[in-house]
């Protein structure tokens, strides 16, 4: 049972039963995240003042797996700049999605490092990526909705 | 000793055939994730017997031709094979002749076949009835041929118990009503249709009937004439054999009528540049080189079920599910989906707080092999309000140690939930 407890761990319980920056913020960029294969859907609300994240929230309803990693999402990018936030994206795309994700990653994610755990279930994977997504949406300027099921996927 | 105790026992006894059955699955002797599998998933496949693996490898080994062209002895042998196992079907489903039974790659090819055949005779503002409880295959291709042909989907809607609105249905029919697409049993929920008297039904308005048989073939005795149903379509592989062979039987004066499906070799009697004449059913529905192994290992398939008491494996497949069912029940926090009234041995379910998801990876990691999500009829879910469910369906080899298993690996994820 050693890799469920490891994804599984109490933090991740913690954050998708009690998800931290749940709700809505008005008149902020929001986007549309959908994995059609789970049925999970959030939306995310980002608030950009100069350069930086001043607020994000997001809701929806999904698995505690993308909840929880929206969660810690959230707690990790408030507050930073859009570009350490671009940083932190491609962190912990690589962190799920490489066979080997590259050392100086953990440094980047710190807490995020728990979601790791999600690589021994592929089919799982995209729970915890569909926030970050989002967000990778957002900071590329793009609006509406995103699938994690692209054409041709 | 309590009176659930002594119907353990009882079931306990049973369970020794089971215990015999599952020789004949190597795959049942396999682990995941370090302990025994418990392979509850067997709506989206069953596993396969010993015989049905080997005869494929015998196949290959010793056997292999293509079918309906050489003279040669092995190709007249294979040919042979391939065609004992149209009659086994026809016998199977109790067909009155073996021309009634096309091979195809699946259900849902058999029931595009139907679409793209019989659909073609189809004028704008014709309708065709389906209902609530439709898989993905009985839906998709019929609202590809309404957006081709301008034809009129109606939806059979369903009860809040999951039996699908019998009274609604009577006011579904119209003049212009053509088919029925009822599925026998739901996939998703288990609701055994009243499919017989849907039929008589329909046939009162004029209307063809077709039976989506995929997963009511394996749990019951399906007999097409009984039904008198039109058309029905069932794979082999959630029947025992292998993947990649789907059977549609049409009534013999339906299926004469109807245009070919696919062109290519083995569909025509004779070919110009001019002209083609088409060969008669089933040969004009079988364009190409077909799965011959596969239809071969089918037809062992059949003879294994067949060599099995028919009546003790349905009894012990309802003592399963009626044990999975009080088990599930007591389960806290858990809620089966839908009470129809008549329930093949397939349950779908939630847990309070908890993804369906989240439940299946973590009983994963016990062992046990459950679906969950959508299963692939979200009309069904969206009727019902919710996004995903687990679904456990049991087959014949599945004992109830394994279910005390499934029940265990449950109490778990509310440990680690709580």
């Amino acid at each position: 049972m050693s890799d469920m407890s490891s994804l599984y761990h109490e933090v991740i319980i913690d954050h998708g039963k009690n998800p931290r920056n749940f709700g809505k913020i008005e008149d902020a960029l929001e986007l549309k995240g959908l994995n059609p294969l789970c049925g999970d859907q959030l939306t995310l609300y980002v608030k950009i003042d100069n350069d930086r994240i001043a607020d994000v929230k997001f809701n929806g309803q999904g698995c505690a797996i993308s909840m929880a990693s929206s969660s810690l999402m959230t707690q990790a990018i408030k507050g930073k700049t859009l570009a350490e936030a671009k940083v932190l994206f491609t962190a912990f795309h690589d962190l799920v999605m490489q066979e080997q994700s590259p050392e100086a990653v953990e440094a980047i994610l710190g807490k995020l490092m728990i979601l790791q755990g999600v690589k021994v279930y592929p089919s799982r994977i995209k729970c915890a990526t569909l926030a970050w997504h989002a967000l990778n949406a957002i900071l590329e300027g793009k609006h509406g909705v995103v699938s994690t099921e692209k054409n041709g996927d | 000793m309590t009176t659930r105790d002594i119907q353990r026992m009882e079931r306990r006894v049973l369970d020794w055939d089971a215990h015999k059955i599952r020789e004949d699955f190597p795959i049942l002797k396999q682990t995941m994730n370090g302990v025994p599998l418990v392979y509850l998933d067997n709506a989206a496949t069953t596993q396969k017997p010993q015989c049905v693996i080997d005869r494929l490898a015998r196949f290959y080994s010793n056997e292999n031709s293509n079918v309906h062209r050489s003279v040669y002895t092995l190709a007249e042998e294979a040919t042979q094979s391939f065609e004992e196992v149209r009659k086994l079907t026809r016998a199977f489903i109790h067909a009155h002749d073996k021309k009634e039974i096309v091979f195809t790659k699946g259900t849902t090819e058999a029931i595009n076949l139907v679409a793209n055949t019989f659909g073609k005779s189809l004028q704008p503002g014709d309708e065709i009835i389906l209902s609530e409880l439709e898989h993905h295959a009985n839906i998709v291709p019929w609202q590809m041929l309404a957006q081709e042909r301008g034809i009129v989907i109606r939806v059979i809607p369903m009860l809040p118990n999951g039996d699908l609105d019998l009274d609604t249905f009577e006011t579904l029919f119209t003049p212009r009503t053509k088919l029925l697409g009822i599925v026998h049993v739901s996939n998703t929920i288990g609701t055994i249709n009243p499919v017989k008297k849907m039929v008589k039904v329909a046939h009162q308005y004029g209307v063809k009937v077709l039976v989506d048989a995929a997963q009511s073939i394996v749990h019951m005795t399906v007999d097409v004439q009984e039904l008198d149903c039109d058309f029905l379509v069932f794979s082999s592989h959630k029947l025992y054999g292998p993947m990649g062979v789907g059977i549609l039987y049409g009534k013999e004066e339906i299926m004469k009528k109807l245009p070919p499906y696919q062109g290519g070799g083995d569909m025509i009697r004779s070919v110009t540049f001019d002209h083609t004449e088409y060969a008669d059913i089933p040969q004009r529905f079988e364009a190409g080189t077909p799965n011959v192994a596969d239809v071969i290992a089918f037809g062992e398939a059949l003879k294994y079920i067949r060599s099995l008491p028919v009546d003790s494996l349905i009894a012990y497949e309802h003592e399963l599910f009626e044990y999975a069912y009080q088990g599930l029940e007591e389960i806290d926090g858990l809620g089966i989906v839908g009470k129809p009234h008549l329930q093949a041995p397939i349950i779908s379910f939630m847990m309070e707080g908890i993804h369906p998801h989240d439940i299946a990876t973590i009983i994963s990691q016990s062992g046990v092999a459950v679906r969950a999500g959508h299963h692939c009829a979200m009309p069904t879910s969206r009727a019902f309000g919710i996004p995903a469910t687990i679904r456990v369906s049991v087959a014949f080899y599945n004992t109830f140690a394994e279910l005390d298993l499934l029940f265990n690996a449950l109490n778990t994820v509310n440990k680690v939930f709580s």
